[in-house]
């Protein structure tokens, strides 16, 4: 074990599996605002990481440059030790990191199995890429059946499912191939108890039985003690408290949450008398 | 014709379960909301047998090769311009390049002295390479394609006033090239036929029409999933532009006169009808090129009937009016209905 490893290992004591993922210093702005001011973070393999924050607090812009949508104006990034620059999604996805965006990233216009393989079409005739619609349908249905996912039918439009079958859908995209980590933004977002348990059982079987290493983004503790091993607060750019969840609490989270937010209401106020 | 109308006939990729499943009585019905080309079809179906049985002259040999000649250039161009409807986008320089490159192909052969295939083949580069230059500006620079298109339409019909001092040309001929590039009564419309074949495979059976569907369906969503949708939206472009050169030429081939006082504006705007009363929708995510195809039939019907039937060209431009607010209304109230009526999941 590395000294980092080491370090690492302090603060997480539930999962034993070596470290997959380390972000050192990731900062980004847009324009004059700053959404990360340097996020030091690390993922163990098999391990869920709950990553939760106020709005505008940099989840999302963390997520999208972990997935390689954005990149980060300074920092460092590893997968399984080696140091990583994504220009693009395909780059992240290469090294085996799938992301389910809030949006789905679903066409609602295109039925299910098309969905299912967008952007990993299986064609014929090389170039000229003639789809092999009825293969891809056989494995839409094949892999759905196998993560539970029910369905009316995979040459269903989305447009026509309901927001937990969108979001299963979006979950299988991202866990049909050989998937290493797994980015969730938001993935329990208005759905019933029925879809949430879906979703919650997905993400375990991933973690516990294929090993996936998944960061789950949430505005809601209760899902993230539901389904994470360890919880990080990003707080004004930065990760603020790291803990295995076994050695928290929903109330500790929130009252921690409630005096960062009181600390930046006072820190504000100082600001503007200065000012 | 009426084959089409069934569920199984034309293998739609986007036909829904409920149409495959749905029983007997609610076929007919079903078909015609949830496929797109079914309803005008009937349409161009009803307005062949009127015009047939009100005149005895419509069914000559000569009608429908001018039926024929009409629906040619406007299928081919609807055809390009589906493509960018589907994918959000719209070309209105689309009729100037089809108008412009048999200019191109008379400077090439006649002022260059290249060989006339040679000619042709450098014409509907150009024509790509005005279309990449309309994808470039709009996906890049985030102007609009409205706007950038309508800027090129101005420009391509400057180019061709300025380089053809604003005088008619002959179309220069070389016997059997000539005769396959519109020479020869039906080539236009075999053109047509095929080029919209092989766009209907190309939207509906490639990774390159599905990910024009995706790009126009959800922009945001398709390039989080890591479809290169500037990459796709700049060859849909090249693809309008390509067809309108190519299917502008074989035209002027056949007329034999070049005219640079015509900006092809009318040309576009019958394909965009066209596309519209098709069934493709402006807001993005689908079209149909075959819709298309049956929209411009529609349209060359309408125009060879009336006046076939005696009535002034001008109450076709009133008609054609009627027929794009008519089909819109219909398609945005069809697809209201459709989503009403969607099984319950």
């Amino acid at each position: 074990m590395t000294t980092t490893d080491l370090h690492a290992a302090r603060h997480d004591r539930s999962v034993a599996g070596e470290e997959i993922l380390r972000t050192e210093g990731i900062t980004k702005h847009f324009g004059p605002v700053v959404a990360l001011r340097g996020v030091d973070m690390h993922l163990r393999r098999g391990e869920v990481l709950g990553l939760v924050g106020d709005n505008g607090a940099g989840k999302t812009t963390f997520v999208k440059i972990l997935c390689g949508y954005q990149r980060p104006d300074a920092g460092k990034m590893f997968v399984e030790g080696q140091e990583v620059h994504f220009r693009s999604v395909s780059d992240s996805r290469a090294v085996g990191i799938e992301t389910v965006y809030q949006d789905l990233a679903l066409v609602p216009q295109l039925p299910v199995y098309k969905n299912l393989f967008l952007k990993r079409e299986i064609v014929a005739g090389g170039r000229l890429g003639f789809l092999s619609d009825n293969k891809m349908r056989r494995l839409a249905r094949q892999y759905l059946g196998d993560i539970k996912v029910n369905v009316p039918s995979v040459d269903a439009p989305v447009e026509r499912l309901s927001g937990g079958q969108r979001q299963a859908i979006a979950v299988a995209r991202a866990t049909r191939s050989d998937v290493k980590i797994l980015l969730l933004d938001e993935p329990l977002s208005a759905m019933g108890a029925k879809e949430s348990a879906l979703i919650i059982d997905l993400v375990r079987d991933l973690s516990k039985n294929r090993g996936v290493s998944i960061i789950v983004i949430d505005h809601n503790y209760a899902h993230i003690f539901e389904l994470c091993d360890r919880v990080n607060v990003i707080h004004q750019g930065v990760v603020s408290f790291d803990k295995p969840v076994g050695d928290t609490s929903l109330e500790e989270l929130t009252s921690y949450m409630v005096s960062e937010y009181r600390q930046e209401i006072m820190s504000g106020r100082a600001a503007r008398q200065d000012g | 014709m009426s084959q089409a109308i069934l569920p199984h006939a034309g293998g739609d990729t986007y036909a829904t379960p409920s149409a495959r499943t749905a029983g007997r009585s609610g076929i007919g019905w079903r078909v015609l909301v949830e496929r797109r080309e079914a309803a005008i079809l009937v349409v161009a179906i009803a307005l062949f047998v009127y015009f047939t049985v009100a005149s005895a002259n419509f069914l000559t040999v000569a009608d429908l090769q001018n039926l024929s000649q009409f629906v040619g250039p406007v299928a081919v161009i609807g055809a390009g311009e589906v493509m960018l409807l589907v994918c959000a986008e719209v070309d209105l320089s689309a009729g100037t390049v089809f108008v412009f490159m048999p200019f191109v192909v008379y400077y090439a052969n006649q002022d260059l002295g290249l060989p006339m295939l040679a000619s042709i083949v450098v014409a509907v580069v150009v024509a790509g390479v005005v279309g990449a230059l309309n994808g470039i500006i709009t996906t890049s620079l985030n102007v609009p394609s409205f706007i950038t298109t309508l800027g090129m339409l101005f420009a391509l019909d400057g180019i061709m006033l300025v380089t053809s001092n604003a005088a008619q040309l002959t179309m220069p001929t070389v016997g059997t090239l000539s005769n396959v590039f519109g020479g020869y009564g039906w080539s236009e419309i075999i053109w047509s036929v095929v080029l919209v074949a092989i766009m209907y495979v190309v939207l509906n059976r490639t990774r390159f029409g599905m990910h024009t569907v995706a790009a126009g369906g959800n922009l945001v969503g398709a390039s989080e999933a890591g479809v290169p949708v500037n990459r796709v939206k700049i060859w849909c472009f090249v693809i309008c532009s390509a067809l309108s050169g190519l299917i502008g030429i074989v035209d002027a081939t056949r007329i034999t006169v070049l005219d640079p006082g015509n900006p092809g504006t009318q040309e576009m705007f019958y394909a965009i009808a066209a596309a519209v009363i098709g069934g493709t929708a402006l807001t993005g995510g689908s079209g149909t090129v075959i819709g298309a195809f049956v929209g411009a039939v529609v349209l060359g019907v309408l125009f060879v009937g009336l006046t076939i039937v005696g009535i002034s060209a001008n109450a076709f431009v009133l008609i054609l009016g009627a027929a794009i607010l008519g089909a819109m209304i219909a398609n945005v109230q069809l697809a209201r209905f459709a989503e009403k009526r969607k099984l319950p999941s």
